[in-house]
């Protein structure tokens, strides 16, 4: 059987460790890890890594060139299934995955707690597999817990 | 030695300033600070501004104790290393943070055990006197709890195209 190609991807801090955390998710499967400092490359030695420009709401210029950038991986990559543990970055990737017909996994970061990131929200009305890390945010039609990540 | 971070994003200066100042006052020459892009500059502790992500870690780990913003990510790095973590909540309406999600964050950590935390700056200043009573715990796994991991897994090597919803 074909292995699975897989794009996990998120920005820096607390949801690239989120998405280390998932790793033995992917087994079996090619995974492509995008995030956006290059000091990340030592922790995931050995697979295919990428940089993408970084962005949050506040910046539009760097909104575009940070979705331009993932565009481009994309449509390169052509993924089977992309994860994100968000948050700009990790958005573009599902919404553009979606488009070109990957599976896409939303994973909330477990520091939204009282509610859903707004690009979690956002990211909801589309992705396939829509999840938080907390029981009390999941509802019929809306996020899943499955778990969290410790 | 204590290792203090407060994030990549913005500086904290109002947990920087606590610190500092009970440092001095304590003579503890054994307090490294990552302040963040344009903080607040101590006067009595060690600092950088930023540090790359090799050096953080080389820090981080050989450090007893972490005290550092809400942030999930060196909430995690520090149970998983099994380093006792004290956390102060960024707040956004003082321009900490983007918006508020850190005070629930923290409440949150507490609740789940194994995170200190300190709402404001007087309850810093009671957590800095008793610093030194907080204990390394036993190292959380380095990956997600199993039923996190098996649902994406499942996921991800189903066979048919489309979702699940």
């Amino acid at each position: 059987m074909k292995k699975k190609r897989i794009l996990a991807i998120s920005s820096g801090g607390g949801h690239w460790v989120q998405l280390l955390r998932l790793r033995p998710a992917f087994a079996g499967a090619e995974v492509t890890y995008a995030t956006v400092r290059p000091g990340y490359r030592d922790d995931v030695d050995g697979c295919d890594f990428v940089l993408v420009p970084d962005s949050n709401r506040w910046n539009k210029l760097a909104l575009l060139k940070s979705a331009l950038g993932i565009l481009v991986l994309v449509f390169r990559l052509r993924p089977d299934v992309v994860v994100t543990t968000g948050a700009a970055p990790g958005f573009f990737a599902v919404r553009f995955g979606k488009w070109l017909g990957s599976r896409v996994i939303w994973v909330d970061s477990v520091a939204n707690a009282e509610e859903l990131s707004m690009s979690g929200r956002k990211a909801g009305a589309f992705v396939d597999l829509w999840l938080t890390q907390w029981p009390h945010l999941a509802r019929d039609g809306g996020p899943r817990y499955m778990g969290r990540v410790l | 030695m204590i290792f203090i971070t407060v994030g990549t994003d913005l500086p904290f200066d109002r947990m920087v300033r606590v610190i500092d100042r009970w440092a001095g006052e304590n003579e503890r020459t054994d307090v490294f600070a990552q302040i963040g892009e344009g903080g607040w500059k101590p006067e009595h502790i060690e600092f950088a501004e930023f540090l790359q992500p090799p050096d953080f870690m080389q820090r981080f780990v050989a450090a007893d104790i972490i005290i550092s913003h809400a942030g999930m990510g060196t909430i995690l790095s520090a149970l998983r290393y099994g380093k006792p973590i004290l956390v102060m909540p960024k707040r956004a309406h003082l321009g900490e943070h983007r918006n508020e999600h850190q005070l629930a964050t923290a409440e949150k950590m507490r609740e789940l055990g194994n995170v200190n935390v300190a709402f404001d700056e007087d309850e810093l200043v009671a957590c800095l006197d008793k610093v030194d009573e907080l204990v390394a715990r036993e190292p959380i796994s380095p990956y997600a709890n199993p039923e996190l991991i098996a649902g994406l897994s499942e996921f991800i090597h189903q066979k048919s195209a489309g979702g699940t919803r």
